[in-house]
C-alpha cells in the first residue's frame, strides 16, 4: 500500500528536509517517481509517499563527452528525445514497462535506475548500473550525498552509484543521475532463425554472441514471429552499427551459424519494432491477472529452467540475454512462485517476482534470500544508510 | 609524506606466536613455505608499485585455497591482527603497502583457472591469475578478457577487482566492474560469500558493484567470474599529430561527435612524444605539440571505412601528420611508443610519480596549460598521457628520489594536479585507486558527511578495521589513524 499523503518536493534540499523530518518522526516514506512500478516487488507500508516527479529536467548534456545528467523525476522519454536529437541513446536500452504494469505515465529516470532495469542490449553492452557515472541522493538521515561524478572513469572511494542502483529506494532517495551514453547506431538488422526447441535456440544465440560480429541482442520468442510468418520458437540476433557493417555482419553471421542458412533477415524498420517489443516484454502476452517473474541464469541453463516451469504450471515464456533472462507469466499463486524459486535456485541463478497482486507479493520472498553472513552485512548497510528505516521499508525484503 | 598508524605493540610482541599459529593453518607445499617471516625474505613485500613507501610486514602468508584464506581470516579476526591483501604488488597508489603489525595475505599462489565456458562467455579464475593470463588461456579460441591495464603481464585479477582497473580500451569495453559476473569473497570473520555467479544482474543489493574497487577494505577476493568476449575480426591503428593541445582536443570531440567510438583513443603531449620516440623509435612526429593514437575494430573493409572517416575528420584540424597503419605490423609500430611510455620516462628520469586523475574531456587544453605552468613553478618535468576518450589523465612527474626535497615537491605538484582535476569536474583517480597515495586528498572530492557514510559502509563489513586499514579514508576520518593520533 503506497501512502495516501503525497510529498512532492521541488528541490534536493526539500527532499532532504522531508526525509529528515520523516526520520525524526520515524514515519516511513514510500519513495517513487511516477509510481509506475508500485506492483514491482513487495508493497511498501508507509502512510506517506515521497514523489520525485517535480524534481525533473536535464541538468547537463555534453554529447562529445558522452554524458548526460538529469534529475530523478525526469520522464525517460524526455531524456531519450534529447539524446536522439544528437544521435545518441541510452546504452542499456531500459524498458518502457508502463503497459506491463498498467500505469498511465512513463517511467522516470530515477525509477529505472533504482530498479536497475535494462533491455536486450544488456547482454552485450552492460546494464543500467554499468552506465551510472554519478549519483546525487539523500540518505535516510536526510543528508545529501554524491558518489561518482560526470567522468567516464572514476574509482575514487566506494562505489555508491552501484550500491544505490537496483536498491529500489531503500538506501537513499536518488535526486540526480549522470549516465554514460553512446552514439545511436545508424542501422539495425535482425537474423531470425526458426529452431526446433529452446536448447537449439540457445545454441544459435551462443554462436552469435560468441562470433566476432558484435551481436547486440539475442533472444528467443517461443511463440514465433507471426507478423513475419515464422512459427515458434524463433531465435533472433540483432546487429546495430553503420549500415554497411550491419548488412555485412548479418550475412557473415548467417553463414557462421549452423542451421541459420534458411534464416529470415528483418530490415531496419522491422528490427526496431521487434526489439522495442522485446525490450518491453510485449511478446510475453501477460494477461492482467497473471503474475510476471524474471529469472536470470547462465544462458545455457535457460532451456532447463523453462522445462521445469512448464512442468509446474502453464508458463508463458520469453527468453532474452542469450537465453539467460527468462520472462515468465503464469498464475499468481504461491505454488507457481515456489516453482520459480526452485527453478532459479537449481540453476544457480536469481529471480524477481516482477508483477503480482498484493497478497502474493506480501506472502512470499520476491527476490532470493541471502545466506546469513551476507544478510547480516545487508542489515548493517541498511542501518548505515537509513538508520530509522524510513525509506521504502519492506520493499525488497520483509522487515527491512 | 603520508603518515601510517602506530603498530599495535601487543601484536608485535606476539610475533613468534602469531607466525607459528599461521604456519599451522598454512603449512605450504611444493610451491614453498606457507608463511614467510625472516626479515630478508620479507623485503620483496615491503612495497608495491608506489615504491617511495616501504614498510616490512609482520609476516607474509601465502594460502593456496579459499579454505586456507578463511582459516587465516578467522585466526586474524580472533587475534585482532590487521590484514593487507596483495596480488602481484603492482598498485601505483600503495594499495598493497604493508603495516608493521599486519600480515600480508598474498594471493599469488591461488593462480588456477577453474573453468572456461565459451557458450556462456565466462571464465572462473582464482584471484592470483594474471590479467593477461586470462586472455592467454582463451585467445587461441578467439576470445579475450577486455580490461587491459598497462601492468597486465604481472597484475592479478584479484587486484584488478579491488582497484576496478581500467586500461587503454575501456572506452569501448568498460572497466573491470563492467566485465565481472561473480566473486568469491572471504569476510573479515572468515565467512565465505558467493556473490553473483554465471548469471547477470542478481536481484538484491549490488554487492558485486560495491566490492569492485573497494581496495581491500571490505573482504578478501579469492575467486572471480569474468566475462570473456570474442575478439573482433581485426583492429588497426592510426596516428594523428597536431599543432596544439587545443586542436587535438577539438579533433577528439569531432570524432566522438561523428558517431564513431574507436576502441582506443590515446593522447600524448609534446614531452611524452619526445620521451617515447627517443626510447622506442616509433617514428613519432617531433614537431607536434600533441598526438593521437586511434584504433578501430572490424573486418578489413570496416577498418578502412572507419579509418577513412576519422582521417577525413582529422584532416579538418590542420594536422602535421596523419599515418594510417596498413598492416597489423604497422599498428604495432604506432602503439610501440605509447606502450613503452613508462619505460621511456624512466630513461629520462630514474624516478617519476604516475598520477591518475580524470577530467571532462573538454577541459583537457585548460588542464594541460595549468599543468605546464605548475611544471615551471615546481621546476619538475612532466609528460602527459591521456585516455582521451574517457578523460583519464596520467601526468608523469619526474623527480630525483635521492633528493627528499625533490620528492616532496613532486608529491605536492601531484596533489595540486589532482585538486585541479576535481575543480574542473573530474575526480582524484580514474583507475589506480586511492590507496595511501591519495588518501589525504579525499576531502577535496567528498564532504565530511560523505566520508562518514563511506566509513560506515566499511565498518558494516569490517567493524574493527582490520582489512587494509590506513588507506582510502583520510586521517581525520580513519579510526585506525585517529587512535594513533
Amino acid at each position: 500500500m503506497s501512502g495516501a499523503a503525497i510529498l512532492a518536493p521541488e528541490s534536493e534540499e526539500a527532499v532532504a528536509a522531508a526525509v529528515a523530518a520523516a526520520a525524526a518522526a520515524r514515519e516511513p516514506l514510500a519513495v517513487e517517481g511516477h509510481g509506475t512500478k508500485r506492483a514491482l516487488l513487495r508493497p511498501v507500508q508507509a502512510a506517506r509517499t515521497l514523489s520525485l516527479r517535480r524534481l525533473s529536467g536535464i541538468t547537463l548534456y555534453r554529447p562529445q563527452e558522452l554524458v548526460i545528467s538529469a534529475r530523478a523525476g525526469t520522464p525517460l522519454p524526455e531524456i531519450e528525445a534529447a539524446l536522439a536529437e544528437k544521435g545518441q541513446h541510452l546504452i542499456a536500452e531500459p524498458p518502457d514497462l508502463h503497459a506491463l504494469f498498467g500505469a498511465d505515465m512513463p517511467a522516470t529516470l530515477g525509477g529505472i535506475v533504482a530498479a536497475n532495469l535494462s533491455g536486450p542490449r544488456r547482454i552485450a553492452w552492460g546494464a543500467m548500473r554499468d552506465h551510472v557515472l554519478g549519483i546525487r541522493a539523500v540518505n535516510g538521515r536526510g543528508e545529501l550525498f554524491h558518489s561518482g561524478g560526470r567522468v567516464l572513469k572514476n574509482v575514487t572511494g566506494l562505489d555508491l552509484c552501484k550500491l544505490l542502483t537496483g536498491s529500489h529506494g531503500t538506501l537513499g532517495v536518488i535526486t540526480e543521475i549522470t549516465l554514460k551514453v553512446l552514439p545511436a547506431p545508424e542501422a539495425v538488422g535482425t537474423l531470425a532463425v526458426p529452431v526446433p526447441d529452446l536448447a537449439t535456440g540457445v545454441r544459435v544465440l551462443s554462436a552469435g554472441l560468441g562470433s566476432p560480429y558484435g551481436v547486440s541482442g539475442a533472444a528467443i520468442l517461443p511463440e514465433g514471429l507471426a507478423e513475419h510468418g515464422l512459427a515458434g520458437p524463433v531465435a533472433v540476433l540483432r546487429i546495430e552499427d553503420f549500415a554497411a557493417s550491419v548488412s555485412y555482419r548479418l550475412s557473415r553471421l548467417r553463414a557462421a551459424i549452423a542451421g541459420a542458412e534458411a534464416a529470415t533477415l528483418l530490415d531496419d524498420a522491422a528490427s526496431r519494432v521487434l526489439w522495442r517489443r522485446m525490450r518491453d516484454a510485449m511478446p510475453l502476452g501477460a494477461r492482467p491477472e497473471e503474475a510476471v517473474w524474471r529469472i536470470s541464469v547462465r544462458p545455457t541453463a535457460g532451456p532447463q529452467v523453462a522445462e521445469r516451469l512448464r512442468a509446474a504450471f502453464p508458463a508463458k515464456l520469453l527468453l532474452d540475454w542469450g537465453g539467460g533472462l527468462l520472462w515468465i507469466a503464469g498464475p499468481a499463486t504461491e505454488e507457481a512462485h515456489a516453482a520459480v524459486m526452485a527453478a532459479a535456485e537449481a540453476a544457480g541463478g536469481t529471480f524477481t517476482l516482477f508483477r503480482a497482486p498484493e497478497p502474493l507479493r506480501t506472502a512470499v520472498p520476491v527476490i532470493p534470500e541471502e545466506p546469513a553472513p551476507l544478510a547480516a552485512i545487508g542489515r548493517r548497510v541498511k542501518a548505515v544508510m537509513d538508520p530509522a528505516g524510513v525509506l521504502n521499508p519492506g520493499r525488497m525484503r520483509a522487515g527491512l | 609524506m603520508i603518515r601510517l598508524p602506530d603498530p599495535k605493540s601487543e601484536i608485535l610482541a606476539r610475533r613468534e606466536e602469531i607466525v607459528a599459529g599461521l604456519r599451522r593453518l598454512v603449512p605450504g607445499g611444493p610451491l614453498g613455505e606457507g608463511v614467510i617471516s625472516e626479515p630478508l625474505r620479507l623485503r620483496p613485500y615491503e612495497t608495491d608499485g608506489l615504491s617511495a613507501y616501504r614498510q616490512p610486514p609482520l609476516a607474509v602468508v601465502l594460502p593456496t585455497s579459499t579454505e586456507e584464506v578463511a582459516e587465516v581470516m578467522r585466526y586474524c579476526h580472533r587475534n585482532g591482527i590487521r590484514v593487507i591483501p596483495r596480488g602481484a604488488g603492482t598498485s601505483l597508489s600503495g594499495g598493497a603497502l604493508p603495516l608493521a603489525d599486519a600480515i600480508v595475505l598474498g594471493l599469488m599462489r591461488m593462480n588456477r583457472i577453474l573453468e572456461v565456458d565459451y557458450a556462456n562467455r565466462l571464465a572462473v579464475v582464482e584471484a592470483g591469475v594474471t590479467n593477461l593470463g586470462i586472455t592467454k588461456e582463451v585467445e587461441a579460441d578467439g576470445f579475450f578478457y577486455a580490461p587491459d591495464p598497462s601492468s597486465q603481464l604481472a597484475c592479478m585479477i584479484g587486484g584488478n577487482v579491488n582497484m576496478n582497473s581500467g586500461g587503454a580500451h575501456c572506452l569501448k569495453y568498460g572497466v573491470t566492474a563492467n566485465n565481472l559476473l561473480g566473486l568469491k569473497v572471504v569476510t573479515v570473520e572468515g565467512e565465505v560469500l558467493e556473490i553473483g555467479g554465471g548469471h547477470l544482474d542478481a536481484a538484491g543489493y549490488d554487492w558485486l558493484g560495491l566490492l569492485t574497487g573497494s581496495e581491500g577494505q571490505l573482504g578478501i577476493v579469492t575467486e572471480v567470474t569474468v566475462r570473456i568476449l570474442r575478439a573482433a575480426e581485426g583492429a588497426r591503428a592510426m596516428l594523428a599529430a597536431f599543432r596544439s593541445n587545443e586542436i587535438a582536443g577539438a579533433a577528439v570531440d569531432a570524432i566522438i561527435g561523428s558517431g564513431i567510438i574507436p576502441v582506443a583513443l590515446e593522447f600524448m603531449d609534446r614531452p611524452a612524444i619526445h620521451a617515447c620516440e627517443a626510447f622506442a623509435h616509433a617514428g613519432y612526429p617531433l614537431d607536434a605539440e600533441a598526438m593521437l593514437i586511434i584504433e578501430v575494430e572490424g573486418s578489413e573493409a570496416e577498418q578502412d571505412m572507419l579509418l577513412g572517416r576519422i582521417k577525413e575528420i582529422c584532416g579538418r584540424f590542420d594536422p602535421i601528420s596523419l599515418r594510417v597503419a596498413q598492416t597489423p605490423e604497422e599498428s604495432l609500430a604506432i602503439w610501440k611508443g605509447r606502450k613503452g611510455a613508462f619505460g621511456a620516462v624512466g630513461r629520462i628520469s630514474p624516478d617519476y610519480l604516475c598520477m591518475d586523475g580524470t577530467i571532462p574531456t573538454g577541459e583537457l587544453p585548460r588542464v594541460l596549460k595549468r599543468i605546464g605552468e605548475m611544471s615551471e613553478s615546481y621546476g619538475l618535468q612532466v609528460a602527459n598521457i591521456f585516455h582521451a576518450g574517457d578523460g583519464n589523465l596520467h601526468p608523469l612527474i619526474m623527480f630525483d628520489a635521492n633528493d627528499p626535497e625533490s620528492f616532496r615537491k613532486a608529491e605536492t605538484f601531484g596533489a595540486e594536479i589532482l585538486t585541479l582535476c576535481v575543480e574542473v569536474g573530474g575526480c582524484l583517480t580514474g583507475e589506480h585507486g586511492v590507496g595511501v597515495e591519495k588518501r589525504d586528498l579525499m576531502g577535496v572530492q567528498f564532504t565530511t558527511t560523505e566520508l562518514a557514510q563511506q566509513r560506515g559502509l566499511k565498518s558494516a563489513f569490517d567493524p574493527q578495521w582490520l582489512l587494509n586499514p590506513a588507506k582510502v579514508f583520510p586521517i581525520e576520518d580513519n579510526p585506525v589513524l585517529a587512535q594513533a593520533a
